[in-house]
């Protein structure tokens, strides 16, 4: 197992490298973020004093090794935008994408469990087309679209939701149902797919030939081997949600790292954005690792 | 005893077109949403020659019209937007760009992820881990992230678009086609192939690749619902199609600043998104049943009863 | 009446398919007495299996449909009873064990839990049934028991498992235990113990069994009474001897006559140059050595059957000597030149003359091939053998031969029959009139009475167009009617070569004899090896249950 998490480490830490590079090298050239964040009449004198200040003249390979020299000591660097260290920006933002994305699929896995077993069980019945009718229509509907009728209907028409920000337990309602309805779909349609499945195999039959109840049948013999499949797709949900709800959290002004992203592209705070995408990518590496051991923990044929 | 078998009966069966169409008439649903798709397939092929003008056409006199208002010709029994341009003949419209996009990302990537998943899962094991970890890198990559930057580099157009989309969505058909290579080259008809000499191309071609192929539909069909979606996102972000080009998502974006006082510019398109995407999802759920020879029976019994 | 334990009545058991409605079971009748041991014999689609489905309620509604009859238990109808007093039937009154207890157990939990659970699902105290459990695994012949409880089911050997699924069925002393199949994927060795173990179990415990088989030798071991079914209708019953020694129905006789292991062993002919003479082969799997250096000789167009267990390495020979896999040392002359050191261009067009027939036909043919382009496949890869123009012909030909008709050309393979299916493949490897023919299982996946049609077949091409065989098998009463001389293969070694009667007759090994000894004879008046046991000895399975 040790050795297992060290490879997927070794791995990671490869295409994070790659990752790295690719972005260096690319968000240097979406622009000048001397013209960006100069007043337009600053004088080419004082813009090329803004970029000796940032280390912008030099070469970009000279600036690629200083900034890898940099990240190897921990620093990265900081905010253009702010003024303030890139990866308190990005901690502080990464801390709300994070609680949004626990509370959101804790919420989404608990509610897909039960809907999707319970339409595998029934298969054919009326709660069954129910249910996969309401899936299939979740797992279609674009989320940025969702938000905003959320918007008219709950903040404009009734007036009862905030629309943006951050500050009481109201803020967070909308963002995480428009977060909830797509992995909602898509996981009870993975549930009960997987449920059907064992619910027709072999060890059920036995467990129905020793008189065990439905109850148990469903939530103990057929469940934990159901939930493979279902564990790594939440493991793909998460980690978009990890990598920011870009638009939602656009849409409901939340200041999660998906939106903090995005400004910064678009303001070419470029150590923000590395920074952002080191600390995402950590995370989804040890949620993967998380994962993992929840298969180990699941199935004793893949522990040892 | 005799050499001869004890039941020469063989059962006979229908062409696999004819049992297809039968069992599409089997899923209301899934003939629903086939009918559904081809209309809008048919709507973006004619849309833009048809109601091109109308639709870019402004008329200050009927900025934010709402809809229902059935006294005025169809097209703008949705309504109009800002510029007073009919809802209905613009959505028509865009459902060229809309589908183009996601039918170019599609096929790109399913033909190039599945060329490399062919190729990851036959060759040598080291060849294959190479491809392997490419995808890895691919799959690490936050997409939309990736795609922004891209699109802000190369500058957007609908065929940059349709590249960014494509390479975001390779990995999913190089894992799937190498998977499945690497289970069907152990199959006994695969061995039995090899007795007789047959080629390594031959084997691939004729024996490996017809049977992942309805997997690889079934995959694609649901892509396609998948990248509808990412392309309206970025559209919506204003990093995917720039106007005077529309697609349904820009529509959404477009609408977004009249949100209070008309819900429906950002509705109707939106609307027109989920549609079709649940149509490409109900039409993926449908073929993963009739691709499959040991899941066929369940739509052929329901034909069958239904008449 | 009343008095049977079980009364299956005018049972009928009907299924909804894309082929329209099937009936598995025809209003079929039967009964057992406590403490009594009843087989129903029959082959694949007989349905033989329904009816005990239908005791367990383990026939999924759709599409299945019971369509009439009762099934009645002291007297009860299950059928009609309330669904909470029906599962409590199942395990306490009636328990089940199946033909492969890997997918049978549930792989996630532990065998100690799953055993236990058998008794706390009907009401029995956790740390009681755990004590049970511990305890009946020691009776079912499981090592370190202790251990044992704790591990899970891929940690077991089949028959291993077979052992834990018993224990797991007895754990509440049933009244009736019901075992589909339960020995059909075991080694024979292996077979035989697990029966043995049932009946001493048995005798314990005084409980009824119903068993349900394809295998005579099976019958004629375990049952007093056996049930014939075919197409879904009970066609004769009887005492077992009766009915061996006195088949009334057409059906029963044609059983009979297609067991194995009775007629005119062969003679092979004076050693001349041999076709293919193999020396030292040797594999290894990492640390496991599949073959450890394999020698034998085989003469044109005859016959060597090479018989082992699962892990012996016969497949792995075949495999090696086609070059499907890469053997690590030792050398195999193919009239005279080595079959491991040849070329890709040498060894395309060795195939010609050495070709393979699988164990499983549904696996073997590709299911989107027509049978015409299955056949000729053949001629497309060797180009040489025959012209384009003649392949219908050729085809038409080749499938007479096996004995189907030109008009299936047209057909896929899932079409047809199991025993057809095995047909086209052998007509495949025709195709490339080859020399040497490898059969790895060949007939191990088919009915008995097709079993003996295929083996006839193979003989009789033997004869006609002077081809060898290599064939491989598990069982030794197989290979006994078709074979010149037989390799008896175990642990990657032969542990013994000779003719047919040297081996039947005459067997030097102690292995050879176990294997013998542990075939099962379809004459119950001929019980196998195992001698039975004094019931007094044996350990009392369970104390009296206490409520």
């Amino acid at each position: 197992m040790l050795r297992f998490i060290r490879q997927r480490a070794l791995a990671s830490l490869i295409s994070l490298i790659g990752l790295i590079v690719m972005v260096f090298f690319l968000s240097r050239m979406t622009g000048d973020p001397a013209a960006l964040f100069l007043p337009v009449e600053a004088s080419a004198e004082m813009k090329d004093q803004f970029r000796e200040l940032h280390g912008l003249n030099d070469p970009i390979l000279v600036q690629f090794a200083r900034y890898v020299g940099d990240v190897a000591t921990g620093d990265l660097g900081q905010s253009l935008r702010k003024a303030r260290p890139a990866l308190d920006v990005v901690l502080e933002a990464f801390t709300w994408t994070l609680w949004l994305a626990i509370i959101t699929m804790t919420l989404v896995t608990g509610a897909a469990i039960v809907v999707g077993s319970l339409g595998a069980f029934r298969s054919g019945g009326f709660f069954d087309r129910f249910s996969s009718m309401i899936s299939l229509v979740g797992a279609s509907v674009p989320d940025f679209w969702l938000a905003i009728v959320a918007i008219v209907i709950f903040s404009i028409n009734f007036a009862i939701l905030p629309t943006s920000g951050t500050g009481s337990v109201l803020h967070w309602i909308l963002p995480i149902a428009v977060l909830f309805v797509r992995p909602f779909g898509i996981i009870v349609q993975v549930v009960r797919g997987a449920m059907v499945g064992a619910l027709s195999s072999a060890y059920v039959k036995t467990a129905r030939a020793k008189g065990v109840k439905s109850g148990p049948i469903i939530f103990i013999h057929a469940l934990r081997n159901a939930m493979l499949p279902v564990i790594t797709v939440v493991g793909d949900q998460a980690a978009s949600l990890l990598n920011g709800a870009v638009v939602v959290e656009t849409i409901f002004g939340f200041p999660g790292v998906g939106k903090l992203m995005i400004d910064s592209i678009l303001q070419r705070d470029f150590n923000v954005v590395l920074a952002a995408i080191l600390v995402t990518a950590i995370a989804i590496f040890l949620m993967n690792v998380l994962i993992d051991l929840a298969y180990a923990l699941l199935d004793p044929r893949i522990r040892h | 005893m005799t050499l001869a078998t004890t039941d020469n009966v063989i059962a006979a069966e229908p062409s696999l077109l004819v049992r297809m169409m039968r069992m599409l008439l089997a899923d209301k649903f899934a003939l629903s949403a086939a009918i559904f798709l081809l209309v809008i397939l048919a709507i973006a092929i004619i849309g833009p020659s048809w109601l091109g003008d109308l639709a870019t056409k402004q008329n200050l006199r009927g900025r934010n019209l709402p809809p229902f208002d059935w006294t005025r010709t169809w097209v703008w029994w949705m309504g109009a937007d800002a510029l007073g341009r009919p809802l209905f003949a613009r959505i028509i419209v865009a459902a060229q760009n809309t589908l183009m996009v996601a039918a170019g990302a599609v096929i790109l990537s399913s033909v190039i992820g599945t060329v490399l998943g062919l190729i990851a899962g036959f060759s040598s094991p080291r060849t294959g881990q190479i491809i392997m970890r490419l995808a890895d890198v691919i799959m690490s990559f936050p997409s939309l992230l990736i795609a922004v930057i891209v699109l802000y580099v190369l500058g957007s157009s609908i065929l940059n678009l349709m590249l960014v989309l494509a390479i975001t969505r390779i990995p999913v058909y190089l894992r799937t086609t190498r998977a499945e290579v690497l289970e069907i080259r152990e199959r006994m008809f695969v061995q039995a192939a090899r007795v007789m000499g047959a080629s390594s191309k031959r084997i691939l071609f004729r024996h490996i690749l017809p049977v992942v192929l309805p997997t690889l539909t079934t995959l694609a069909t649901l892509d396609f619902a998948y990248v509808m979606l990412a392309e309206s996102a970025l559209s919506f972000l204003g990093i995917g199609i720039q106007p005077p080009e529309i697609t349904w998502g820009l529509m959404i974006s477009q609408g977004r600043q009249y949100l209070t006082n008309a819900w429906w510019l950002s509705f109707w398109p939106g609307l027109a998104i989920i549609l079709t995407t649940m149509s490409l999802n109900l039409l993926s759920n449908w073929m993963r049943i009739a691709l499959d020879p040991v899941q066929r029976w369940r739509l052929e019994m329901k034909g069958g009863k239904n008449g | 009446m009343a008095e049977h334990l079980l009364e299956v009545r005018n049972l009928s058991v009907e299924f909804h398919t894309a082929a329209g409605v099937v009936h598995a079971v025809k209003s079929i009748s039967y009964h057992l007495d406590k403490g009594e041991k009843l087989a129903i014999l029959g082959e694949s689609g007989s349905g033989k299996s329904v009816s005990s489905s239908a005791i367990m309620n383990l026939i999924d509604m759709p599409p299945g449909r019971i369509s009439g009859g009762e099934i009645l238990l002291d007297g009860r109808d299950l059928l009609t009873m309330p669904a909470e007093e029906r599962r409590e039937v199942n395990g306490r009154r009636v328990a089940m064990i199946f033909q492969d207890p890997l997918s049978h157990l549930n792989p996630v939990y532990s065998v100690g839990w799953q055993i236990a659970e058998a008794m706390t699902t009907h009401g029995l105290a956790g740390s009681k049934a755990r004590e049970e459990g511990l305890r009946l695994l020691r009776r079912v012949g499981i090592p370190e028991p202790e251990r044992a409880m704790r591990k899970y089911p891929h940690e077991f050997s089949g028959g291993q498992r077979q052992r834990v699924m018993i224990a797991m069925a007895l754990a509440l002393r049933p009244d009736l235990l019901i075992a589909d199949e339960p020995t059909t994927a075991l080694d024979v060795t292996v077979q035989a113990e697990v029966l043995k173990l049932l009946k001493e179990l048995q005798r314990e415990t005084g409980m009824a069994v119903l068993i349900i088989t394809h295998d005579l030798g099976v019958v004629a071991e375990i049952a007093d009474r056996v049930v014939v079914m075919e197409k879904g209708t009970l066609v004769e019953a009887g005492t077992v001897r009766e009915i061996y020694k006195n088949p009334q129905h057409p059906y029963t006789r044609k059983l009979i006559a297609a067991a194995p292991g009775k007629g005119v062993m062969h003679e092979p002919g004076a050693r001349a140059e041999p076709l293919l003479s193999v020396r030292d082969v040797r594999k290894t799997y990492g640390s496991f050595e599949a073959l450890k250096g394999i020698s034998f000789d085989l003469m044109p167009g005859e016959t060597m059957a090479v018989v082992g267990e699962s892990g012996s390495g016969k497949s792995t020979l075949a495999r090696a000597l086609l070059r499907l896999d890469e053997p690590d040392s030792g050398t195999a002359l193919w009239k005279g030149r080595d079959l491991f050191a040849l070329s890709p261009s040498e060894l395309y067009k060795l195939r010609r003359d050495l070709q393979m027939v699988f164990q499983d036909p549904t696996q073997s043919l590709n299911p989107r091939m027509t049978v015409f382009q299955l056949i000729s496949e053949a001629w497309v890869i060797h180009p040489d053998i025959l012209p384009k123009a003649r392949w219908r012909e050729r085809v038409a030909e080749l499938l007479a031969q096996v004995g189907l008709s030109a008009e299936h050309m047209s057909r896929y393979p899932h079409q047809f029959s199991g025993g057809q299916r095995q047909r086209i493949a052998i007509a495949r490897a025709l195709a490339l009139e080859p020399q040497l023919i490898i059969c790895d299982e060949a007939v191990s996946a088919l009915d008995v009475s097709v079993q003996a049609q295929v083996i006839e077949l193979l003989d009789k091409l033997r004869r006609e167009m002077g081809i060898a065989f290599i064939f491989i098998a598990h069982d030794l009463p197989v290979v006994r009617d078709f074979a010149d001389h037989v390799m008896v293969m175990q642990q990657g070694e032969i542990v013994e070569l000779g003719t047919i009667r040297e081996v039947f007759e005459t067997p030097r090994q102690a292995y050879t004899r176990a294997l013998l000894a542990a075939s099962l004879s379809p004459d119950p008046d001929a019980k196998a090896g195992c001698p039975e046991p004094p019931a007094a000895d044996a350990e009392i399975l369970i104390p009296k249950r206490s409520h």
